[in-house]
């Protein structure tokens, strides 16, 4: 899918719904190749390096493929996270994809087919701003709003639900935009996954690592971060670390506006500090965030949900610990600080004794269940070494398998 | 044209650019319809009341129908007749369909089977296998015994012993393209299907059966799948018998795919299990007794749970010679989806009990693993003059193609084992939290059915009057590159360029009485049965042409599309438009059966596979000791095809085997709540690896060696032996987990994080 910004970014159809492509293009398999049949490089290098198999998946990861081919992306480990395949081992189709990555992007590909398209929004509700947005929203509270939809159209896929009335929020600049305001930054809730991982890099290098585990490349393409926080899921990426950075929402009815601490927003399992047509409007959060770290256990690295996530941002002066703020997702009902262990931490010597302390104090913050995730004792456990973990990270010493080779 | 180059899959290009057809792309006439099953939400009881009025109002629906509505045959079992389609009085498992709907589009047949109002009276599901012993809930009237020597006299002699269990967790199969059918109905009552299976003749059959017509009736035909790994080897059944149905009572073309969460809670998986051992053992490392209780988890119904426990049984001993054995095999039935043929079909299962063994054995003894291993090897094929008599399985089959002892030294020398095995001590001692560990194991499989006769395979090939070719055989394609290395060998049996042979949909009307795709067998029967066709067909044109030019018919040369006489040089088409004229039959079939091959299944004994196919494997792994995080960072793999038919392919298989074996013992974990109902049973919860978990250093190479049995151009099976490489990133997880702690870690699979986290706190004596 291209969009105004004339780059192509890899989606997933089966939850797109049709109005989330107002205004923009779309290039399925049957395009990749030129008019006169030539292979992309993508797809001859597929044949050479016999990267297909059964081909069920092959579509797919040919369009993953010249979308990263396009934007020049060679860390394909990243980039094809989601896309996934049965019969090869992914070998051959990493090979594929090196072969291909010196090859210059093919004429066809570079034709911008966005100025043939002509839209009309006819029948749906798309607001052009804010405002639209806010007028509308009271006039229709039992509304669902749709921004990237990748919950939404599970509701429709999978549980058979049909929502209406909806307002599809793709089109409104001004709930997209990040803002640089000096200290803080001030996000638009409507910013997608990928586009808060651009403003994220240089601020903290562990919360852009975790986000680039966050879904998939066409999850985060559509994904917003309003959209992670409003949903309230007890499970979702975004909210532990905003909280351990300190964030605060903007929350707007109307023309009122109210903000709030993040983690004061989740009350309870589904449900939170939310009025009636009212919306998730910005999100703010303060740059200066050198010792955020972020870690996301899940039963596989990439494109998983989080049977833990832990995010610890602690401050030390002069050895001692001034500041802890402390969050976890998947340890209870909803995403969570650790209240005492953070307790427990601050005021305290730098030094691993106090993190085995804390480690003991945080076992009164949460008592998290069993799924099919996780059992409730190797959450718990887990979550606690997290601590652990992040003395030793800061002490730079090697915590994290993905920085060893053999 | 050499048979053995490495050409790409016959048609990659349609699937690089999205036009290979699957059963769900095939363009259907107008008015097709589309079905669903309204499935049991509960795992066991008596089914009390269907209430289905509200389905049948719902805007959309033509027809639904509940098994009293099913005019003949309600089953769909590949084996015992166990398994109606529809449940009609006893719910067996959650899941279970109970009703069929169809109507004008998938979506609507799926949203109006949620408005059923079904009561069932509960009783209490058997699930584990505790409760399955204790209820006596199995098949067959008892266990399953093979043995070998004398155990239980030798066990209490040996100098060390060693007891331990294993579970062995399931397997989603997770085909990329899920099961599809579509029903076509002619006009004599006869019935087109299209179906996305390994076994197209079984659906003939099903679908006659249900139907009440003959076999003759019934047409089958299958282009491609999307995977199989054996899920589609009978889990194709239910849907093509139910589109048959629904197509016969509408007169209209009928269309059923399950959605991925309906796939996973139907269908069948791959047999979960547990491994009991006590073992008896020599100072060096030697087994001089070992004992095995296989428990099988093997679902509702029989399906093909009685082989998949032989063959796990067969697999028992892998590459060891063991003096005094026995291996009692329960099979178990379970309020569960009916478990059923997976890559392996047990064989994984088995191979890993003794894994786990030598492990076992090596921790205790404190000794390289690889050493363990290679001292309880079978005797190697090049010394077999020098002993006298040949080493037999446990199962009594003599062992004489063993060549796992060179092949190991070979890939312990090239991966750099004993080098790197101190380098990760060394590394370990270095870091607190972060642990490596390195591991080798073993691969011998036995290639053939172990039911004999299903070792047959027919061929037909027809040549045309330009001269292109068309194959036809029993075999399916489901991304094994079947049909690249049978045309590859039909282009050799006839002497012409690879552009001239086209092969053709599967299809029952041409090719009848086919076996499954499955055991490995496809390239070994199919591409014999294939080369039978085209030798007859080249012998009419030798006496043809011998005839014509007065020549000996053995002096005729056929090779590159040129056809070579002592006086003579003509071009294959040519050949072929005289040989026309001539009133020469251009149209042969071709048929073989596997020799040499016996196997009592109760007695367990005989010769039940023609050959083994071997292979070695060694993986590195980093472990998280604070979370039990995991990842592969090296696989080195040296694998026995034979000569190799197409090495490209062969090497895919294997890098892809490794991966998927990888997957079901470390992320893949299935998991049932206390009421039977299955909770991975969707992407966003159940875990096959994904492109960054394939080891980032992946080094395959092939053994150079022919089959010294007379197979296809020499050549061996590849499909499953390459899967239990993946037992060797286990024991790397083991490896690296026991220099945590002076305890055995006692593993258990699959190994997920959780389950690595525990081993680890297991080796440190600590409670979990």
């Amino acid at each position: 899918m291209t969009g105004s910004d004339g780059v192509p970014r890899p989606m997933n159809a089966c939850i797109l719904f049709l109005p989330q492509l107002q205004g923009r293009a779309v290039r399925t398999v049957e395009g990749i190749s030129g008019p006169d049949g030539s292979l992309h490089p993508v797809q001859d290098a597929m044949i050479r390096k016999h990267g297909a198999q059964c081909g069920f998946c092959t579509p797919g990861f040919i369009t993953t493929m010249a979308a990263a081919h396009a934007n020049g992306e060679t860390d394909f480990d990243t980039a094809l996270a989601g896309n996934l395949c049965r019969c090869t081992g992914y070998a051959p189709i990493i090979r594929a994809a090196e072969m291909a990555a010196d090859t210059p992007v093919p004429q066809w590909m570079q034709e911008n087919i966005l100025s043939k398209v002509h839209a009309s929004s006819e029948g749906i509700f798309c607001p052009k701003s804010a405002d639209d947005l806010a007028q509308w929203y009271e006039r229709n509270p039992q509304a669902t709003l749709v921004a990237g939809g990748t919950d939404v159209g599970l509701w429709v896929t999978k549980h058979m639900r049909s929502p209406t009335p909806i307002a599809f929020l793709g089109q409104v600049p001004d709930l997209r935009h990040i803002e640089d305001h000096g200290d803080h930054l001030r996000i638009g809730a409507a910013a997608t996954i990928t586009e808060l991982m651009q403003a994220i890099e240089p601020i903290s290098t562990s919360f852009y690592k975790m986000l680039a585990r966050y879904g998939s490349p066409q999850v985060r393409n559509a994904a917003t971060i309003g959209g992670n926080i409003a949903n309230g899921s007890p499970i979702g990426d975004g909210p532990p670390a905003l909280i351990a950075m300190g964030a605060t929402l903007i929350l707007r009815q109307g023309s009122e506006r109210r903000r709030m601490p993040l983690e004061d927003f989740f009350i309870a399992y589904q449900k939170q500090d939310r009025l009636p047509s009212e919306f998730l409007e910005a999100i703010e959060l303060p740059k200066k965030q050198p010792y955020l770290r972020c870690y996301k256990l899940s039963k596989r690295f990439d494109q998983d949900i989080s049977a833990v996530c832990g995010c610890l941002n602690i401050s030390i002066k002069g050895g001692i610990i001034t500041h802890a703020r402390i969050a976890f997702g998947g340890m209870a009902g909803t995403p969570k600080r650790a209240q005492t262990a953070e307790a427990a931490l601050i005021g305290q010597l730098w030094n691993s004794e106090t993190f085995t302390k804390a480690q003991e104090a945080m076992s009164k913050d949460f008592t998290p269940l069993s799924d099919m995730r996780a059992s409730a004792s190797y959450r718990v456990q887990a979550a606690e070494n997290m601590l652990m973990r992040y003395y030793h990270d800061i002490e730079h010493e090697p915590v994290d398998i993905r920085g060893i080779r053999a | 044209m050499n048979s053995a180059a490495s050409m790409p899959h016959d048609t990659a290009r349609q699937h690089v650019s999205g036009s290979a057809r699957y059963v769900d792309d095939i363009p259907t006439p107008q008015g097709t319809l589309h079905l669903a099953f309204g499935l049991s939400p509960i795992a066991a009881g008596g089914l009390t009341s269907v209430e289905l009025s509200a389905v049948r109002a719902f805007d959309g629906v033509r027809l639904v129908l509940e098994a009293k509505d099913l005019p003949f045959t309600n089953d769909v079992s590949p084996s015992m007749h166990d398994e109606p389609l529809l449940a009609a009085t006893t719910i067996h498992y959650a899941g279970q369909p109970i009703f069929l709907v169809v109507a004008d589009s998938h979506h609507t047949a799926r949203k109006a089977a949620r408005f059923a109002k079904i009561e069932i009276d509960e009783t209490p599901p058997i699930l584990t296998i505790e409760q399955a012993l204790k209820a006596e809930s199995r098949f067959e009237d008892g266990p399953r015994i093979y043995s070998k020597g004398d155990s239980e006299r030798a066990l209490p002699k040996a100098l060390n012993h060693l007891n331990g269990s294993l579970n062995v967790g399931g397997q989603e199969h997770f085909y990329l393209e899920g099961q599809a059918a579509l029903a076509i109905p002619g006009d004599q009552g006869d019935m087109v299907v299209h179906s996305s299976t390994q076994h197209p003749t079984e659906i003939q059959h099903k679908v006659s059966e249900a139907l009440n017509i003959s076999q003759h009736a019934v047409r089958v035909e299958v282009r491609r799948m999307g995977g199989g790994f054996g899920g589609k080897e009978s889990q194709g059944n239910a849907l093509a018998v139910a589109c048959a149905l629904a197509a016969m009572i509408t007169g209209k073309p009928c269309k059923m795919r399950y959605d991925r969460d309906d796939d996973f809670i139907i269908t069948g998986k791959r047999h979960d299990c547990r491994v009991d051992y006590q073992v008896g053992f020599d100072p060096l490392g030697r087994v001089e007794a070992l004992e095995f209780i296989h428990y099988f988890r093997c679902g509702w119904a029989q399906d093909l749970s009685l082989p998949v426990a032989d063959r796990a049984m067969l697999h028992a001993d892998n590459a060891y010679d063991l003096p005094h054995v026995k291996i009692t095999s329960h099979r178990l039935k379970t309020n569960t989806q009916s478990a059923t043929a997976f890559r392996g079909f047990g064989g994984p299962q088995g191979m890993i009990g003794i894994e786990r063994v030598m492990d076992h054995i090596a921790h205790e003894l404190n000794l390289d693993p690889a050493h363990v291993r290679q001292v309880n090897y079978y005797p190697e094929m090049s010394t077999h003059a020098e002993v006298r008599a040949p080493a037999t399985t446990p199962y009594k089959m003599e062992v004489t193609d063993f060549i796992l002892g060179d092949m190991t030294h070979s890939l312990l020398e090239s991966s750099d084992y004993l080098t790197r095995k101190s380098e990760v001590a060394r590394w370990n001692a270095d870091n607190l939290l972060l642990k490596r560990g390195i591991a080798f194991s073993p691969v011998k499989f036995g290639i053939s059915f172990t039911l004999t006769h299903l070792n047959q395979a027919g061929a037909l090939v027809q040549i045309y009057m330009d001269g292109s070719v068309l194959i036809n055989h029993g075999g399916t394609e489901m991304g094994q590159g079947l049909f690249q290395k049978v045309s590859q060998v039909a282009a050799r049996s006839l002497g012409v360029t690879q552009s001239s042979i086209r092969p053709s949909a599967t299809d029952t009307s041409k090719v009848p009485n086919t076996s499954a795709t499955a055991a490995s067998s496809g390239t070994d029967l199919n591409g014999m049965a294939i080369q039978a066709a085209c030798k007859t067909l080249r012998s009419r044109l030798q006496h043809h042409l011998a005839d014509a030019y007065d020549c000996p018919a053995d002096s005729i040369l056929f090779e590159a599309g040129q056809v070579v006489g002592p006086n003579f040089n003509l071009s294959w088409a040519g050949v072929v438009k005289s040989a026309y004229e001539a009133r020469i039959s251009l149209s042969a079939t071709g048929f073989y059966k596997t020799p040499d091959i016996e196997w009592d299944r109760i007695k367990g004994e005989g010769r039940p596979f023609l050959y083994f196919a071997y292979g070695a494997s060694v993986t590195e792994v980093v472990i998280d000791t604070l979370t039990g995080e995991n990842r592969i960072l090296r696989c080195d793999i040296l694998h026995d095809c034979g000569t190799s038919l197409n090495p490209a392919l062969d090497i895919g298989q294997i890098e892809g085997g490794f991966v998927q074996g990888a997957g079901w013992l470390t992320t893949e974990e299935l998991v049932w709540d206390d009421r039977g109902q299955l909770k991975t049973h969707a992407p966003s919860t159940y875990k096959i690896p994904a492109c960054s978990d394939r080891p980032e250093a992946f080094n395959v190479s092939l053994w150079q060696g022919a089959n010294p049995e007379q197979t296809i151009y020499r050549s061996k099976a590849v499909g499953e032996p390459p899967f239990m490489h993946g037992i060797s990133a286990y024991l790397a997880l083991s490896n690296a987990i026991s220099t945590c702690g002076v305890h055995y870690p006692d593993l258990q699979a699959p190994a997920t994080t959780e389950e690595v986290f525990n081993a680890i706190k297991r080796a440190q004596g600590r409670a979990i």
